[in-house]
């Protein structure tokens, strides 16, 4: 309904068209009310399994409750009191987070290396995709044993190619190490197709362009690609510090679901689940939890505040 | 990085310059060293056991046996943790890629009371996992006496407010032209969305639905919590049980280990094309 229209109408049919565009408004926005039917299956399960098991946690935390969940008491913050002076648990937490800190920077290095090699070869992409994301495609069990025998001393493949006779799974000092790498090798790949799709989606002609004004590839990497894969690289950042900080499987089962030697990979999600289903002390395994689930949200929002200043930065 | 690969004539033509030859030879060096594991892993598989701790190790078999691979589907209940796996998987999939279809569109694209109130505790909930909070999620799911069920194993993993948020970006960035173009000839809300919007989502849906797929096939954590009974284990579950269970033979392990990736790996060589433009689609890996 442009404006000219309107003007050069007679005043009838001016009013039938201004009412025809007041309905049409209303016709909309009525069909963009209430849509909460549509969020409603999901919301229905999220409050099952998500909001449910916080607020049951919560309470649970306060209780000396056990796997039975019969004749719990209510033992108000002893939980917490004990979980924050016990150093199980800060040894917990410590392993996770220098396992984090060690495999975050090296997983987007190695992947943004990975995506540019596979986006830069003109012949057999198909390849170089599967090659690098095949191990994602594992179960954590699966890369976990296998790595485990590659690092077997005696029969492994690793002290064999490298000449060496480390006991990498059964010392200290290498037991977490070990873990790092494999997860290295098995999750890259994820990043690694996250950067490879943002690379494709980095328009051509600006590449062009810069060519025509004579800048040279290392140019055209720090002003065009780098800056155009900030954002990706913001989240797979967030996404690998959420995930490194959760970090079980692997270790478990490369310890044989033991605490490894010196108790060294015991990371904070077994501890929790320790307490939890081995020693049965279900109310102090949910103080744990909230103390990580706390932890976690201070991450994810610390990353949030980033972001939001950052963005306020270049405006 | 090369100069040439960029233009557009050298990416027609294919021409091996000098460039080229440098990156396919690193290309192809960086994938053997990263295919090695999986290729030592079939080595080891098809030794016999004896052969298999062998020291010190060699690669390649002297004497080619099928036997670690027969044992497997003789003794084991690995058909039954594979169809187990399926079911599962399957199910996860097709329940979180339609609800969180229509709860993405839902927030993006439709208005109702409470609807910023909700969104947010949607993304308070991408913190939370059975990682982060597995005990209280267990004795929830205890209550609802689903332990040692498919549902048990099923439904907790069917809202995931990763996928929504994804989804709900990628709604945002459809036109609302087209959207407005069917309301005035007359369509209703749920007919648009389905007729309209679902068939443009296609590439987002196939990324959330494959990556749904390979979280669910591949999870261990979940149903290690959740269930006892080897007749309800899945893969990754219960191949970590036959390390556990009869001491280590490894040949085997690496067989079964092969069998559990198989599917996935025939999967992604079919849709790695969709599942790359599909990351690309849903704004994923925006710019």
């Amino acid at each position: 309904m442009s404006a000219v229209d309107t003007a050069v109408a007679p005043a009838a049919v001016r009013s039938t068209l201004a009412a025809d565009a007041d309905s049409l408004r209303a016709r909309l926005t009525r069909r963009v009310q209430h849509g909460g039917w549509f969020v409603a299956p999901f919301l229905a399960l999220f409050a099952l399994f998500v909001l449910l098991p916080i607020g049951r946690g919560l309470w649970l935390s306060f209780t000396d409750a056990n796997i039975s969940g019969t004749g719990a008491r209510f033992v108000g913050l002893d939980n917490y009191r004990e979980a924050l002076a016990s150093p199980l648990l800060w040894d917990s937490l410590g392993h996770s987070a220098y396992f984090t800190l060690l495999v975050v920077p090296c997983i987007v290095v190695l992947a943004f290396l990975l995506a540019m090699l596979a986006h830069h070869i003109e012949r057999a992409k198909w390849l170089w995709r599967l090659c690098f994301f095949a191990p994602f495609l594992l179960p954590s069990t699966v890369a976990g044993n296998l790595w485990q025998w590659l690092f077997n001393p005696a029969t492994g493949m690793i002290n064999h190619v490298f000449g060496l006779d480390t006991p990498w799974l059964t010392q200290k000092s290498t037991a977490l190490l070990a873990v790092v790498i494999t997860t290295l090798w098995w999750t890259v790949g994820f990043s690694f197709l996250l950067f490879l799709a943002a690379l494709q989606s980095i328009p051509r002609h600006l590449y062009e362009a810069a060519e025509l004004d004579g800048a040279g590839a290392w140019q055209r990497m720090v002003h065009i690609t780098l800056p155009m894969l900030r954002n990706i690289t913001g989240l797979v950042i967030t996404l690998q510090i959420l995930a490194s900080l959760q970090v079980f499987d692997q270790a478990v089962v490369m310890q044989d679901f033991g605490p490894g030697p010196e108790e060294s990979t015991r990371t904070f999600v077994q501890y929790t689940l320790e307490e939890g289903f081995t020693s049965y002390r279900v109310g102090y395994a949910s103080a744990i939890s909230i103390i990580f689930f706390v932890l976690i949200a201070a991450v994810a929002l610390g990353r949030m505040w980033l972001l939001r200043k950052r963005e306020e930065g270049v405006r | 990085m090369s100069t040439t690969t960029l233009s557009k004539a050298a990416v027609r033509k294919k021409k091996w310059t000098p460039s080229q030859i440098v990156l396919t030879a690193v290309g192809v060096a960086v994938s053997a060293l990263w295919m090695t594991p999986l290729l030592w892993a079939l080595f080891t598989s098809l030794k016999s056991e004896t052969e298999a701790v062998e020291v010190p190790t060699h690669w390649v078999p002297r004497e080619w046996t099928g036997q670690a691979w027969e044992a497997l589907f003789e003794s084991g209940n690995i058909t039954n943790w594979f169809v187990n796996s399926l079911v599962v998987s399957v199910c996860v999939t097709f329940i979180v890629v339609f609800v969180s279809a229509l709860a993405g569109y839902g927030f993006a694209r439709t208005e109702f009371r409470g609807k910023n109130v909700l969104l947010g505790l949607v993304m308070a909930g991408l913190m939370v996992s059975p990682a982060v909070l597995g005990v209280p999620l267990f004795t929830t799911v205890q209550s609802m006496g689903m332990v040692d069920t498919y549902w048990g194993m099923i439904l907790p993993q069917c809202a995931p407010a990763a996928m929504v948020y994804i989804l709900y970006k990628f709604f945002q960035s459809i036109p609302h032209e087209l959207e407005e173009a069917a309301y005035i000839d007359g369509a209703g809300r749920w007919r648009v969305f389905f007729t309209i919007v679902l068939p443009l989502s296609r590439p987002s849906l196939s990324a959330v639905g494959i990556f749904t797929f390979i979280a669910s096939w591949n999870n261990f954590l979940w149903p290690y919590m959740v269930t006892n009974n080897p007749d309800l284990m899945t893969m990754p579950n219960g191949i970590a049980t036959v390390m556990n269970s009869y001491g280590i033979q490894w040949a085997q392990l690496m067989a079964g280990g092969l069998m559990a990736g198989l599917p996935l790996i025939v999967v992604f060589v079919f849709f790695q094309r969709q599942i790359v433009s599909g990351v690309a689609h849903t704004g994923l890996a925006g710019q």
